[in-house]
């Protein structure tokens, strides 16, 4: 008894032994790490769903079939940098994660960008809007992919300076991403010859913005950009409303609205908005395909925001990388290498490319919301009125700040 | 000037807020010496239960004001009954950690089913548009939450502290034994005080749910900011907790417009001020 025990020790053992011999050969196990909000206020937009999304990467790659262990773990930052970082480090010593995928609220992501170059790990984020991520802060180990504060604001900040609105109030998050989204916004509007009038930076998490709306409209601007995203956007529309702003003739800039926020605004509410996004569910066959899939996923049958679809696409991206490599050689910058030499090509996102600096290119779509009348169904919310080509999309290599885009 | 004016009135309007929750909290630590961790889930509930009756039963905004805070306090009730109670003369800290779980799990729960950012929920249509005030334009029902809240606050204050059912409330709060050999049933007060505190939370739920949205969380961020108007109140004070909600709603909206990124901290900085030289809170009594 004793000795037959001893003999299955040392055989698995042995067994042990050799699977790390190949392993070092051609390693095919990946583990991917979904960080993202899953209890604030960002929870619907990406959250829960962006783990599901990258469930699906995982299956539809069907990598298991060709040999490949995938893992996938997922856990909450609760939108606080230093949580996020805490989890960060766990996550790359202890739990061994090869890839952070989402990673939303641009505070979080900045902190986690740090961690990720330092420890020579990947992150793909969908979720942060901060466009430094590609910028000043940019690493070899960072692919943005999704959309970022640049985009933003040259779609919806374009599009309304040409439709007559040369001047601006911003009612800001205060924090990382607002900042961002205003600063990129104001040098859009200056540029087209508009002018900003003034600015309020409210704390995130904000449930009443009627002293910050009352400001704005004491500024008399035409445009109120509403720098901010997910609940404070909703609430800062909702307020709008009560206070007739809009009847007064001042018009409310959502810069970053996402599906699920005009979900939950209502029609009634959120009709007429301009917003910028870089997908849509209803955009073509395979995009509904996917969305449908999605849905019957999800608890509340919500149909995917874009943050949720680009974690899909850049996961399956990160897996084309992988198997080009033919193994996962564990070197973060070695990966993300091999992503920006493949072009990028995904059902969700088309067909596209990663600069330098980790900024993946795809087309900006400008949707204005659809009125209650037009509307076909749940979720039937946007009609398309602009694209802008994804090499003018986001912002030029020779703007970039980035020590990577100079090459 | 007339921002400032503008900028007053809606410190007000958010004070109505905090008046009536922190009113509720009062009237349970007065009466029930617990503190009510529960209170913003609570009032989240009321705000979601005014959701529901309108869109499964059709039961519009007037008859929630009324229906939303009988059954949160039916809730409440059962709460009290079935596990509150038995913490009673127990340390503060248990009561606490209780209803902080209750909170919890209400909160997850309702996470779960709807998501986090929140439900539509239309103002009534006979509250809707504006009145223009010359410095400013204000809401037809912003103004009736104002109205409404202190009538209702004042309400609450009269029948404590001036009526019969009141006294016998803060005789039982003094001394239950004596109350009760006076052949009042001080179980069923209680439960049934707990239940009108917890329906004032839910009133507030019903009547910010057309102002904000209608979410989980909604309880969760505004909880904390009463406890610290509760605090600078005075513990269990009824009036000094009307006055108090209202009068940091002002304060909160004057830092909103001269400096806003101290508009969320400004209210726990006043809380340590108060604590630094008057312990008891402004109108509390030493104990």
């Amino acid at each position: 008894m004793h000795t037959k025990t001893i003999a299955a020790f040392l055989l698995g053992t042995a067994l042990a032994l050799s699977e790390t011999g190949s392993a070092l050969a051609q390693d095919k196990t990946v583990k991917i790490g979904v960080l993202t909000d899953n209890s604030g206020l960002y929870a619907d937009l990406g959250g829960p769903g962006s783990t599901v999304a990258a469930q699906m990467a995982i299956e539809d790659s069907k990598l298991a079939a060709k040999g490949w262990k995938v893992d996938l773990i997922s856990a909450d930052h609760q939108n606080k940098p230093d949580i996020g970082t805490a989890i960060a480090r766990q996550w790359i010593d202890v739990e061994k994660v090869d890839v952070f995928m989402d990673v939303l609220n641009s505070g979080v992501a900045l902190a986690v960008n740090n961690v990720v170059k330092e420890k020579n790990s990947v992150m793909i984020n969908s979720g942060a809007a901060t466009s430094d991520l590609t910028n000043a802060q940019c690493t070899p180990n960072t692919v943005h992919w999704t959309y970022d504060t640049y985009m933003l604001a040259h779609s919806t900040g374009q599009a309304l300076v040409k439709a007559g609105g040369d001047t601006w109030f911003f009612i800001t998050a205060d924090y990382a991403f607002g900042h961002a989204l205003e600063r990129d916004t104001a040098a859009v509007v200056k540029a087209a010859g508009g002018k900003v009038l003034g600015d309020v930076k409210a704390p995130l998490n904000n449930a009443d913005f009627s002293s910050f709306l009352l400001q704005a409209q004491a500024s008399k601007a035409k445009i109120i950009g509403m720098a901010n995203a997910g609940g404070d956007t909703t609430n800062t529309i909702k307020q709008a409303a009560e206070f007739g702003i809009v009847k007064g003739g001042q018009k409310l800039a959502g810069l970053l609205l996402f599906l699920t926020d005009v979900h939950s605004l209502g029609l009634n509410v959120a009709q007429g908005l301009n917003l910028s996004s870089t997908f849509y569910w209803d955009m073509n066959d395979q995009t509904r395909a996917f969305s449908k899939r999605f849905a019957e996923r999800t608890k509340n049958k919500a149909m995917p925001t874009m943050v949720q679809a680009g974690v899909y696409s850049g996961l399956l991206h990160y897996f084309k990388a992988l198997e080009a490599l033919g193994g996962n050689p564990h070197d973060g910058a070695k990966v993300v290498a091999k992503m920006k030499e493949i072009p990028t090509d995904d059902p969700l996102f088309g067909k596209g490319s990663i600069e330098p600096n980790g900024r993946a290119l795809h087309p900006a779509y400008l949707f204005e919301v659809k009125t209650p009348s037009e509307t076909k169904g749940p979720w039937d919310y946007y009609k398309l009125v602009g694209t802008t080509p994804a090499d003018k999309a986001f912002r030029p290599l020779s703007e970039s700040a980035c020590p990577l885009a100079k090459k | 000037m007339q921002a400032l004016y503008a900028q007053l009135l809606v410190g007000l309007i958010n004070g109505s807020f905090y008046a009536l929750l922190s009113l509720g909290l009062a009237v349970i630590f007065g009466m029930l010496n617990i503190i009510n961790f529960a209170h913003g889930a609570l009032y989240m509930m009321g705000a979601f239960c005014a959701y529901f009756l309108l869109n499964l039963g059709g039961i519009n905004y007037w008859w929630a004001l009324l229906l939303a805070p009988i059954i949160v306090g039916i809730f409440g009730m059962i709460l009290e009954r079935t596990m509150l109670q038995w913490l009673t003369g127990l340390d503060h800290l248990y009561g606490l950690l209780l209803t902080f779980g209750i909170a919890l799990i209400v909160q997850g729960v309702f996470q779960n089913y709807f998501g986090s950012s929140g439900l539509p929920y239309a103002i009534p249509d006979q509250l809707r548009g504006g009145m223009n005030l010359g410095f400013m334009f204000l809401p037809v029902y912003r103004g009736w939450v104002v109205i409404f809240s202190l009538v209702v606050c004042l309400a609450t204050w009269f029948l404590i502290e001036k009526t019969r059912l009141g006294a016998y409330l803060r005789a039982a709060t003094e001394n239950p034994t004596l109350v009760r050999a006076f052949g009042i049933n001080v179980p069923r007060m209680i439960t049934l005080t707990y239940g009108l505190g917890v329906g004032l939370a839910a009133l507030a739920g019903v009547l910010s749910a057309p102002i904000n949205q209608v979410r989980p969380l909604m309880g969760a961020d505004l909880i904390i900011v009463v406890f610290a108007v509760v605090v600078i109140g005075g513990m269990g004070s009824i009036m000094g907790s009307i006055i108090t909600g209202f009068a940091l709603g002002v304060i909160e909206g004057l830092t909103k417009y001269f400096y806003p990124e101290a508009s969320n901290t400004v209210v726990f900085v006043l809380m340590v001020l108060v604590l630094l030289v008057k312990p008891t809170g402004l109108t509390g009594r030493a104990a």
